[in-house]
């Protein structure tokens, strides 16, 4: 579907539900096509093509709201009375004066920099070149070590494209690309058998890092064997740049309006107070060329903004929506994240271990959870013990036990690794006085 | 069933929209011997058997070993509730179907949206290249399979209106508020699916099912003295509009209240190794992760899982038997049929402790020479089939309840779960406890909450020392994932005492 045709079936669909007893209405209309090779044993185990579009309406109608989606968008009559009835339906539902499209002087309208987050070479990909990318990496590691046992390998791409058009003024349109090569290698020392995985991945075709995948994923398996957990006890945790979007995530989702006034959030009324160290910098950056959170809209239109989230450990803003903005007498800001960019220090990971004397360097979480309204959390992870700054044992079978509101203001150092491929760019953390559950 | 044409066009806030127009009749194939059943299946994804012949034809032209097709018409409406008011409505359709080829051990797989002959050949094509060997395929006989019903509908979910369902979501919130003063704040959700769907497969295979499922639940939060907690219950089956009924939204409100209130004052254990003992029912969440999927063949075949070479062993005590079973009437795990057309049945895993089957999918089976378990298993029509769980429990053993918490000096009481997971090849799986009983001197004494347990599966297995005769299946909502594809599951278990977990809390 090209971006004309979306633009003309989701006009017209925002049209038919004025016509037919929708106040206002906004229409997103979306496709995506991905394809994945996986590679095992020098033969291609799967492979599979992707082609998925679809329809995502919001109705707003006498003060009642509701939302529709579909992937039946190509027939206008029975588009048209699935809008009609979806109408008819929302009319029994209570009145929620809350319920309304944002403040048009709110939308992005036009003019801003290209991001470039889409390759405009996505569709001359050679698909030889991907099947070659994928055995490439297997063979980077196939017969280098007798304690393989398994070596799994992987290509991927996607392009997305949507337009998304609202009564009240509003017409955008986005478009992204990725592409991603992963390896998953299991060793076994005749006892365990534990996986390493590594992967990359780029907007752009000819920036994705093709080079030392499997053997990467090789190394993170191997320094598994042999793990153990070792005794309970208070320690610093270091945890991995890749890892700590999990570290960050709760603090963000505690941050969110529906949280907030749905009293799920264990930071009500700590805007303007320390919630971190003041190691804890933390900006939201929706403008960076080809950030893989980067965009020029949110999700409901709203034009997006550079915004500072926390500095020097002080809470900045809330992501609030327009609904729950209403609800709760504050601002709208935006409902969602862009890029988060965490303000690095001057130490790399090896240079954080370092000045550690006994601690344990987490690489991994397996499940825990947290509970939003009072911070608490609990995880299983994994990693290796530190002794002196060296790596002196792999560590498993252990949690990590305590309260997010402690664990920032606990942060003592910060790496300067900040991993640049992911739209949370995070460099690696240490958190002082961490109860780790073991023997 | 049957599809009722009539009440797929039924119009007038019948759902927020779950109904959705259908094309006119199609004239069947009239030289196959077909039933109306299968009929109504065929004209509702708007195909006849020459057409799905076709395809299958298309797919096997490089040399296939074998291919099958997955149509889904999927319906799905919800309900909120929020700030004690029914605020918010979702409807979502979701049509398509998905082409698979194998080669040996080797898959090649597409989908479309739409049925049209050119857009399934064109998937078909796609999905055809795993194999490079053209040749003509034979099409075989169509064989029309029947199957049981394990989930009798008596209201279809379309023929209900939303007009129907708002007083059994707003009675549930307002039972919240009059049962406890503390409540501040409810969420009250609900959710109702019909999915049909229908299979083909190059053997000729024909069959279909209808798969409806009702979810209801809410968020639960209340405050005291500046303290706010929440908790939440819910439940989810294969029923229509018949779930909805007041004694389901009464157990429900009971529950979520009776689950916040305890975590009132609750506190952590100490951190460390500690005996654990599993409450009979949702606990079933440790075999889940532990066993289930670490038994799941695919990971066997590539020699990924830590049980790779325990078959026939010895890896518990005598007494316990682990079964796998898809035929519990309306439970949310149930299905009538795997997805790749094969019979659900009931599996031991375990059998008086020694390891006596995988859960397997087609390639698997192959792979092992071994008759399918009933275990292929995909989210949609846009995911190939892979081994996994449909409802995984433990028998009775021979213990009571009382002689295994008597039996425990300090350790840890746990019945109320919200998530796990497992490492497959290093069998270390975790599960969150939202809330539990510290034991003390055999005593249940003070209450715990939000601590994470973890352990090793094959370990903690063979250290489950005593099992009770009270077994429970669990109520809940349980979503599998897998390989980025989600799939509802059951799961069970009588109380049990595994003699060590390490288990999430603070140091002295």
């Amino acid at each position: 579907m090209t971006k004309e045709e979306k633009y003309s079936i989701a006009k017209w669909a925002m049209e038919h539900a004025v016509k037919n007893g929708a106040q206002q209405a906004r229409v997103i209309i979306y496709n995506n096509n991905s394809s994945q090779i996986e590679v095992r044993d020098e033969k291609i185990d799967k492979l599979q093509e992707s082609n998925r579009s679809g329809m995502q309406i919001n109705l707003y109608v006498d003060n009642k709201y509701s939302s529709i989606s579909t992937n039946r968008i190509t027939n206008k009559e029975e588009l048209g009375k699935f809008i009609e009835e979806a109408i008819v339906g929302t009319r029994f539902l209570a009145e929620d004066e809350f319920r309304t499209l944002p403040d048009p002087d709110r939308y992005y309208k036009g003019g801003g920099p290209d991001l470039k987050t889409l390759d405009p070479n996505f569709a001359n990909v050679d698909p030889q070149q991907k099947v070659k990318d994928a055995f490439a990496l297997e063979k980077e590691v196939l017969g280098t070590d007798d304690r393989i046992i398994s070596v799994s390998t992987s290509y991927s791409d996607g392009m997305s494209g949507s337009v998304m058009v609202a009564s009240n003024g509003f017409e955008g349109d986005t478009d992204n690309s990725y592409y991603s090569l992963r390896a998953s290698v299991s060793v076994t020392d005749g006892v365990a058998r534990p996986q390493g995985n590594w992967y990359e991945s780029s907007i752009f075709s000819d920036q994705l890092i093709r080079k030392d995948i499997g053997k990467k994923a090789l190394k993170k398996a191997l320094d598994r064997l042999g793990q153990a957990k070792i005794g309970s006890g208070k320690m610093p945790m270091i945890v991995e740049n890749k890892m700590a979007g999990q570290a960050l995530r709760p603090l963000i989702s505690a941050l969110n309006g529906g949280s907030i006034q749905q009293k799920q959030s264990f930071l009500i009324d700590m805007k303007g107070e320390k919630i971190g160290s003041d190691l804890m910098t933390i900006t939201d950056d929706p403008f960076i060329v080809s950030g893989r959170g980067s965009r020029l809209f949110d999700r409901e239109g709203m034009a997006t903004e550079k915004r500072s989230v926390v500095e020097k450990g002080v809470l900045k803003t809330y992501y609030i929506d327009t609904y729950y903005a209403k609800k709760l007498e504050m601002e709208a800001t935006s409902g969602s994240t862009t890029n988060l960019v965490f303000k690095p220090g001057e130490k790399d990971l090896e240079g954080l271990l370092a000045d550690i004397d006994r601690g344990i360097l987490v690489t991994g979480f397996n499940g825990g959870n947290s509970n939003g309204a009072t911070g608490d959390f609990s995880y299983g992870i994994e990693g290796f013990l530190v002794e002196k700054g060296k790596l002196v044992q792999p560590v498993a079978e252990m949690n990590i036990t305590g309260n997010f509101k402690e664990l920032w203001k606990n942060l003592v150092a910060v790496g300067s690794d900040v991993d640049p491929t992911r739209s949370w760019r995070l460099p690696s953390l240490v958190f002082d006085k961490v109860d780790f559950s073991g023997v | 069933m049957t599809l009722d044409r009539r009440s797929f066009i039924k119009t007038g806030g019948a759902a927020v929209a779950g109904t959705m127009v259908l094309p006119p009749l199609l004239k069947s194939c009239q030289n196959l011997q077909i039933s109306p059943d299968v009929k109504s299946y065929l004209d509702h994804f708007e195909v006849t058997p020459e057409t799905l012949q076709k395809v299958i034809a298309e797919a096997m032209s490089k040399g296939g070993d074998y291919a099958d097709l997955f149509f889904e018409h999927t319906i799905s409406n919800s309900l909120g509730l929020e700030d004690g008011k029914v605020n918010s409505a979702n409807s979502n359709v979701d049509y398509g179907v998905g082409v698979r080829v194998l080669k040996g051990d080797q898959t090649g797989f597409a989908y479309t949206e739409s049925t049209s002959l050119q857009d399934m050949l064109k998937v078909a094509k796609t999905a055809a290249n795993i194999a490079n060997d053209p040749v003509t395929f034979n099409q075989g006989e169509l064989i029309e399979k029947t199957i049981p019903n394990y989930y009798k509908v008596s209201q279809n979910w379309e023929n209900s209106t939303i007009e129907e369902k708002i007083p059994f979501v707003q009675k549930l919130n307002d039972r919240l508020f009059e049962l406890d003063e503390k409540v501040s704040k409810a969420r009250v959700f609900q959710r109702d699916e019909s999915s049909y769907v229908m299979f083909y497969s190059s053997e000729g295979l024909l069959t279909y099912d209808y798969r409806p499922m009702a979810t209801l639940g809410v968020v639960c939060v209340m405050e005291k003295d500046g303290v706010i907690e929440n908790d939440y219950s819910a439940r989810s089956v294969r029923m229509g509009f018949e779930f909805m009924n007041d004694e389901v939204v009464e157990e429900l409100a009971q529950e979520a209240v009776k689950k916040t209130n305890f975590l009132f004052g609750a506190g952590k254990p100490k951190a460390g190794e500690l005996p654990v003992v599993l409450g009979a029912g949702g606990s079933g969440i440790l075999l889940h992760e532990a066993m289930g999927h670490p038994f799941e063949a695919d990971f066997n075949r590539k020699g990924e899982s830590i049980f790779s070479d325990k078959m026939g062993k010895s890896i518990a005590k005598d007494f316990i038997n682990i079964v796998e079973d898809g035929t519990i009437e309306y439970n949310r795990g149930a299905i009538n049929v795997d997805d790749e057309g094969n019979d659900v049945k009931k599996v031991y895993l375990v059998k008086d402790g020694v390891l006596e089957s995988y859960l397997h999918d087609r390639i698997s089976a192959k792979h092992y020479g071994v008759e399918p378990t009933g275990n292929g298993r995909r989210q949609s029509f846009r995911h190939v089939p892979l081994p996994r769980m449909r409802i995984t429990y433990m028998e009775n053993g021979p213990h009571t309840t009382e002689e295994i918490i008597s039996s425990v000096d300090y350790g840890v009481y746990v019945d109320n779960f919200t998530n796990g997971q497992v490492k497959i090849g290093a069998g270390d799986f975790t599960f969150f406890v939202k809330s539990g009983m510290l034991i003390e001197n055999g005593k249940l004494t003070t209450p715990i909450k939000d601590i994470n347990i973890i352990g090793n599966g094959p370990q903690a297995l063979a250290d489950i020392t005593m099992a009770a005769g009270d077994y429970k299946t669990a109520t809940g909502t349980w979503t599998c994932g897998k390989g980025g594809q989600s799939v509802p599951v059951g799961m069970g278990l009588p109380s049990v005492l595994v003699k060590k977990l390490t288990v999430g809390g603070t140091n002295a």
